[in-house]
């Protein structure tokens, strides 16, 4: 088992129905590694995503991430609740429409996966909590419930909330995609941040320009297929495929990342 | 036109209070024993294995498609021929009752589950969440919250339904008007008392669910 290789996908399958969705991918992301997942809707990327912490059981192929290996297809068993449960524990998740649990204070949020899902005592769940809300910016808002916070707000404590659970692995899914854009930055902020610190990411995303920036591997995906990968500069500035590059010309490439305010 | 004389019922008022007694208690139990039941039905008809789905989902049906007087009576004279079992008039009735409630609340109950959005029990299982873990903790604390109005609603409903039970002569609030009509030849003014009866005690729970109602609009 290697060492430099924290995420290892082979010969991926996954279908809905008759609409296969993922067609044998294989992924593999090195520790600290950063990689970004581009592609029009519905070319599976979020699929892939959801297949690496199996919140979508794949048909076929197996996915690693660290030390735990799971094989799909004929002849393997489904892994039992356990085993699934321990598994995602390890990996952290931020969704699109940030998911937090809206009966709960924002620091209850953060605290919820280290109280029920490690064991933690309330006093020590709390100190990370309270960490992991200031890691992002949000020290002042742990009472507050979600609905009064702004969408750029809810996705940093559903950031700290994943973080609280000390993963190895933090998965993105259009983390960005259903926020204001004066509210995309400081989301982005913290998850560049996030990335230099040495985090292991994989990233879905329609940011071209923050994945530039951030990501050192970028993944093009169209009908289920890798159509293009490489570094992912070279992959943005200078496409092989004309599918990549027809892609590509809806986008800004480069620039700066979106003004904003320093989450400290 | 006829002389209205509701004096007339004083002398009945032991007879009235036993009454309202039984049905007030009847309508504790078949409420209680009602939601477990709906427990049963609602995480049965939700379940990941086919069989229990199907059962839940027959009991839920066969509950909820006959009517309540006919599964009383069926309750209790053909079960005990069937089952050979014998049933006093409150044990048939209670049964028949509460697996009759406990239908409506499994849909109650079910729907309130699954009106929580997907995205909850999924931001639970990215946590390193088990299934019950993820119901106990994220998603039944939102779902009951849902649940209250219509269960309160159902709740109403059963107790008017305890009525019935006077068909196996059990001594329930019309049971006991009815020997008070009897006795006294004042149908009229019975009946119109039992009926302000069960008003006075309903119309103050309607009033709570209407407010319940307005403040989980606000909370949400």
């Amino acid at each position: 088992m290697s060492d430099t290789t924290k995420i290892e996908i082979r010969a991926l399958r996954k279908s809905f129905g008759s609409n296969e969705v993922l067609k044998n991918i294989n992924l593999d992301v090195a520790k600290g590694g950063v990689v970004a997942l581009i592609g029009p809707s519905g070319s599976g990327k979020s699929t892939l995503l959801r297949c690496i912490n199996l919140l979508v059981v794949p048909d076929g192929g197996s996915v690693r991430v660290g030390d735990t290996r799971f094989a799909f297809g004929e002849g393997t068993r489904l892994p039992d609740v356990k085993a699934l449960a321990k598994f995602r524990a390890t990996t952290g998740m931020v969704f699109q429409h940030f998911n937090l649990f809206p009966h709960m204070t924002t620091l209850q949020n953060v605290m919820e996966g280290p109280v029920t899902v490690r064991r933690m005592a309330k006093a020590d769940a709390e100190k990370l909590a309270r960490a992991q809300l200031a890691k992002v910016g949000l020290a002042e808002k742990a009472d507050q419930y979600p609905a009064t916070l702004s969408g750029g707000q809810k996705q940093r404590v559903a950031i700290a909330r994943a973080l609280a659970m000390e993963p190895d692995v933090m998965l993105f899914d259009e983390a960005t995609s259903a926020l204001d854009p004066e509210l995309v930055g400081e989301v982005l902020n913290v998850m560049q941040r996030l990335a230099s610190e040495g985090m292991t990411m994989v990233i879905v995303t329609h940011e071209i320009a923050f994945a530039r920036e951030v990501a050192d591997r970028l993944i093009f995906m169209r009908d289920g297929v890798v159509v293009e990968e490489g570094p992912a500069r070279q992959v943005i500035d200078n496409p092989q495929q004309a599918a990549t590059r027809a892609f590509l010309s809806h986008f800004h490439r480069t620039g700066a990342l979106p003004p904003a305010t320093p989450a400290s | 036109m006829y002389q209205w004389d509701f004096g007339i019922l004083w002398s009945y008022r032991w007879l009235f209070l036993n009454g309202l007694g039984v049905t007030v208690g009847f309508t504790v139990v078949i409420v209680v024993l009602g939601l477990v039941f709906g427990l049963f039905g609602a995480f049965g008809s939700l379940s990941r294995f086919r069989a229990l789905r199907l059962t839940a989902l027959a009991f839920i049906e066969a509950f909820r498609c006959t009517p309540i007087l006919v599964q009383l009576i069926w309750f209790y004279y053909a079960l005990p021929i069937l089952a050979g079992v014998e049933m006093t008039p409150i044990t048939a009735s209670a049964l028949a009752l509460s697996l009759y409630g406990g239908s409506f609340y499994s849909e109650i109950i079910r729907g309130g589950i699954i009106s929580i959005d997907k995205g909850q029990s999924e931001a639970g299982a990215a946590l390193g969440m088990t299934p019950s873990q993820s119901m106990r903790r994220i998603v039944l604390p939102q779902a009951i919250k849902r649940m209250i109005p219509a269960l309160m609603n159902q709740s109403i409903i059963q107790f008017k339904n305890t009525s019935l039970v006077s068909v196996l002569a059990v001594p329930d609030l019309v049971y006991q008007s009815q020997v008070a009509a009897h006795d006294s030849y004042r149908p009229l003014e019975t009946y119109t008392a039992v009926a302000v009866a069960y008003a006075a005690i309903l119309i103050p729970l309607t009033i709570i669910v209407r407010r319940g109602e307005k403040r989980l609009a606000v909370s949400e």
